[in-house]
């Protein structure tokens, strides 16, 4: 009984899901009939819009918030203990939580996908999937690890720590955060239901035409990832806002840690740049919905269109990804080389240079597009020029633990890996960015080792960092450290071992995206796929570890790491309001070894003058 | 413990909702630049004769006349003058429907001339679509703001809700400042 009390939102979220549904189908079929258009896509697109809003108002908008609109008094239906996941919650740490969560699984899911897709690659021919499922797979794959790599920071992350590490309550706008929460799932059921509509054959880039006359699974495609856009959007905004006026009393701008100016660029993007995916899909879907004529060239569409409008979003996107990424190692690196962090303004300014570059290089993705060629040159040269600042990071993270008295805790280790990899990932893209190398290299194994280093090798590895790092706050248990070693050996050394081979199969002409290749290159796909398996295999350590500690590990105390930063100075996990005493910020967070450096002091007690401070 | 409560809680709720509405207006006005450029991307400047240009042309007055009522709808929230802020959200809700009506008719005349499948027409539906559901949107949020306001929810001091609905709907009329010369004028 318990469990069905606390299933009670999820549950009214689905019958009003289905109400929804029933009436924008309705709705489809009366305008298809007037229209003589065939029924299926609009049926499909008006039936799951408005599902998609009866969901959540079911699941809580309506009750804590759009009641309010109506003069009607809100029902708060937040809850304690673990009911407090299955519903719309305000607390930006069950949030937090809930976005973990559910993306390491979708995570592990998608890892499970590229294990079926080595598997078919194993040997050349067809082993165990045709061609059509292993492009559903392999795109599958791809849009649930793009969503992994934004939401796991910008959802996860930000969510938890960003208030904390600011001295704030909560987020600016709390029901927009439990409401960006909230259109996940739907997102995450239409990608799970797209094989049993024939699939998708786009990869997650959705090029039409391919993708306005593929089958009803690149429909289901495309809303998913315009549902996805809109929860970034709300969540970039939210954490703008928050950043910009929820910061404790003395935490200037100059006194950021480095992970809320990450986020902050993060977010920037997010709330700008996801209008054009937007746009770029909503061309898509009436395309393909209503008969318009966006991308096909008989009636005067461009498929370039989209690919200049999905680039303008996708570029930024990838810092999206990895700036919220060089955040947490930075963080990591410096705490744990109990130093300060090296050229931290240098650092700020390379991060808002990345923003503004970010928004001008998209067309390097379509060098052999038949894009004009007088734009070659020019985005050729922005890309390059965003070097600089990566590189002004990453030299910072360097200088950082230069001389260092290094603590090699897993989350230290992950992040120290991370730097690792990013410079094979870095080095590697000037020959994607070069015209003439590029031209070459387009679609095969060296863009995806490539890609896979800065992404998986910088992103995922960091975001393991921050995962081991803040897991004691996060759950107030210790995760045992020597398990979490074994992860990170089994992993980097797997991941090294599966991907370097990539770039060597890619110059050999292996394609990427393709189910098959030619029999020459069976010997280096074979020992790319038994690596993969190995590689995925470290992740149940990590599994295994981090369940065990949440269940039954030892209690964390307040602050393990002994480091600086705010949300360490509260309990573990910490309280609903934070902080018991909120904080008042006198110094620089990262000022180790710094003689009489303070970062914080609790405000007074009733104005006692018992000054704690760290 | 009171006085610490007090200097935590003490951010200015109305500051967070303007810039959160700022926010969002940024965001939207990339949705708009992109509409507006892939017309231009597509088809140049190209025109169709059957452009029904009275129409557009009185439809653009009907809305931006809106945002002068709404203008003083907000005025009148914030000296209290109940009846006048009703009158002005009432006004301008009727100016906006008007404005939503005049589009049907538009859209009803250009399926003949240029349907939604046919060059121009993609981009004529699309960009008048995407406002149209913005006016839309607008419409119920001054519903809401007017039947609120009829309970007496907003008084001088206290009138957010009628002041972020009236922004936003300034944004929709300038979104639509740049539409009608990009569809009605550019040649
Ligand atoms: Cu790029």
């Amino acid at each position: 009984m318990a469990v069905l009390t606390a299933l009670r939102p999820i549950g009214k979220g689905l019958a009003f899901a289905v109400v929804g549904f029933l009436i924008g189908a309705g709705a489809a079929t009366l305008l298809t009939t007037i229209t003589d258009r065939p029924a299926t896509q609009p049926v499909i697109t008006l039936g799951y819009l408005f599902a998609l809003i009866g969901w959540v108002l079911g699941v809580g908008l309506w009750d804590n918030w759009a009641r309010e609109w109506f003069g009607l008094p809100v029902k708060n239906t937040e809850a304690f203990g673990w009911p407090r996941y299955f519903r719309f919650t305000t607390d930006h740490k069950t949030i937090g939580v809930q976005y973990l969560v559910t993306f390491v699984v979708l995570f592990l899911l998608a890892g499970l996908l590229s294990v079926l897709m080595r598997l078919e690659l194993m040997a050349p021919g067809q082993t165990i999937m045709g061609a059509k499922d292993f492009n559903t797979t392999m795109s599958l794959h791809g849009i649930i690890m793009i969503a992994v790599a934004v939401a796991t920071f910008l959802g996860g992350f930000a969510n938890f720590t960003i208030p904390l590490l600011i001295g704030a309550e909560d987020v600016a706008f709390p029901r927009i955060n439990a409401l960006s929460y909230w259109i996940v799932p739907p997102v995450a059921v239409l990608l799970i239901l797209t094989p049993f509509f024939g699939g998708f054959d786009t990869g997650w880039t959705a090029y039409p035409p391919l993708a306005v006359v593929n089958a009803t699974g690149g429909l289901l495609f495309v809303l998913a990832f315009l549902t996805f856009g809109v929860s970034s959007i709300l969540g970039g905004l939210n954490f703008l806002a928050t950043i910009i006026m929820l910061r404790a009393p003395g935490m200037t701008w100059g006194r950021l840690p480095i992970f809320v100016w990450s986020i902050f660029a993060a977010a920037l993007i997010s709330l700008t740049a996801t209008q054009f995916v937007a746009y770029g899909l909503l061309m898509i879907i009436l395309d393909r919905v209503v008969g318009t004529a966006f991308f096909d060239a008989a009636r005067g569409g461009k498929p370039l269109l989209y690919e200049h409008i999905f680039w303008f979003y996708s570029h930024p996107a990838v810092y999206i990804m990895i700036l919220p990424g060089f955040g947490v190692a930075l963080e990591v690196l410096t705490h744990f080389s109990r130093k300060p962090l090296f050229a931290y303004k240098y650092v700020v300014g390379a991060i808002l240079a990345i923003v503004a570059l970010s928004f001008i290089v998209w067309a390097h993705h379509l060098y052999t597009s038949g894009m004009p060629s007088y734009l070659h040159l020019p985005f050729m040269i922005t890309t390059e020029i965003i070097s600089i600042p990566t590189g002004v990071i990453f030299l910072a993270g360097l200088g950082t633990i230069w001389l260092g008295r290094l603590w090699l805790t897993t989350p230290m280790l992950f992040a120290l890996a991370f730097l690792f990899n990013f410079v094979i990932g870095g080095v590697t893209g000037i020959f994607l960015a070069d015209v003439p190398t590029d031209i070459n290299l387009q679609d095969n194994y060296f863009v995806v080792a490539h890609f896979h280093y800065t992404i998986m090798g910088g992103e995922i590895f960091a975001l393991m960092a921050g995962i081991y790092y803040w897991f004691p706050k996060i759950t107030g248990r210790m995760h045992s450290e020597a398990l979490g070693k074994v992860h990170f050996w089994w992993m980097f050394i797997a991941y090294q071992v599966t991907f370097i081979p990539m770039f060597w199969a890619g110059i050999q002409g292996m394609n990427r995206r393709v189910a098959d290749y030619t029999p020459e290159l069976g010997g280096i796909n074979l020992f790319i796929s038994v690596a993969s398996f190995l590689l995925a295999a470290s992740f149940l350590v990590m599994v295994y570890n981090l369940v065990r500690a949440w269940v039954r590990g030892p209690k964390a105390s307040d602050n393990p790491w002994r480091a600086r930063t705010l949300e360490w100075q509260t309990s573990s996990p910490p309280p609903l309001e934070n902080f018991t005493r909120p904080p008042v910020v006198v110094g620089h967070p990262y000022d180790y070894g710094v003689p009489g450096s303070v970062h914080s002091a609790a405000a007074p007690a009733g104005g006692a003058g018992d000054k704690e401070t760290h | 413990m009171a006085g610490a409560t007090i200097t935590h809680a003490v951010h200015n709720r109305l500051a967070i909702n303007r810039l959160g509405l700022w926010l969002f207006i940024i965001s939207e006005s990339f949705l708009f630049s992109v509409l507006l450029s892939s017309r231009y991307f597509l088809q140049g400047v190209r025109r169709p004769e059957e452009v029904n240009q009275p129409l557009g042309l009185a439809i653009s007055i009907v809305l931006l006349l809106s945002s002068l009522t709404a203008y003083r709808g907000e005025m009148a929230a914030a000296y209290g003058e109940q009846r006048r802020f009703r009158q002005n959200i009432l006004f301008t809700i009727g100016l906006a429907s008007l404005f939503l009506v005049g589009v049907g008719i538009e859209w009803k005349e250009a399926f003949h001339f240029f349907p939604p499948s046919s060059g121009y027409g993609t981009l004529f539906f699309t960009l008048t679509g995407v406002h149209a559901f913005h006016v839309l949107t607008g419409i119920l949020a001054l519903l809401v703001v007017f039947f609120l306001g009829r309970d007496g929810r907003f008084t001088k001091g206290n009138y957010w809700g009628v002041e972020g609905v009236v922004k936003y709907w300034h944004f929709v009329d300038v979104a639509w400042v740049f539409i009608y010369p990009t569809l009605y004028l550019v040649s």
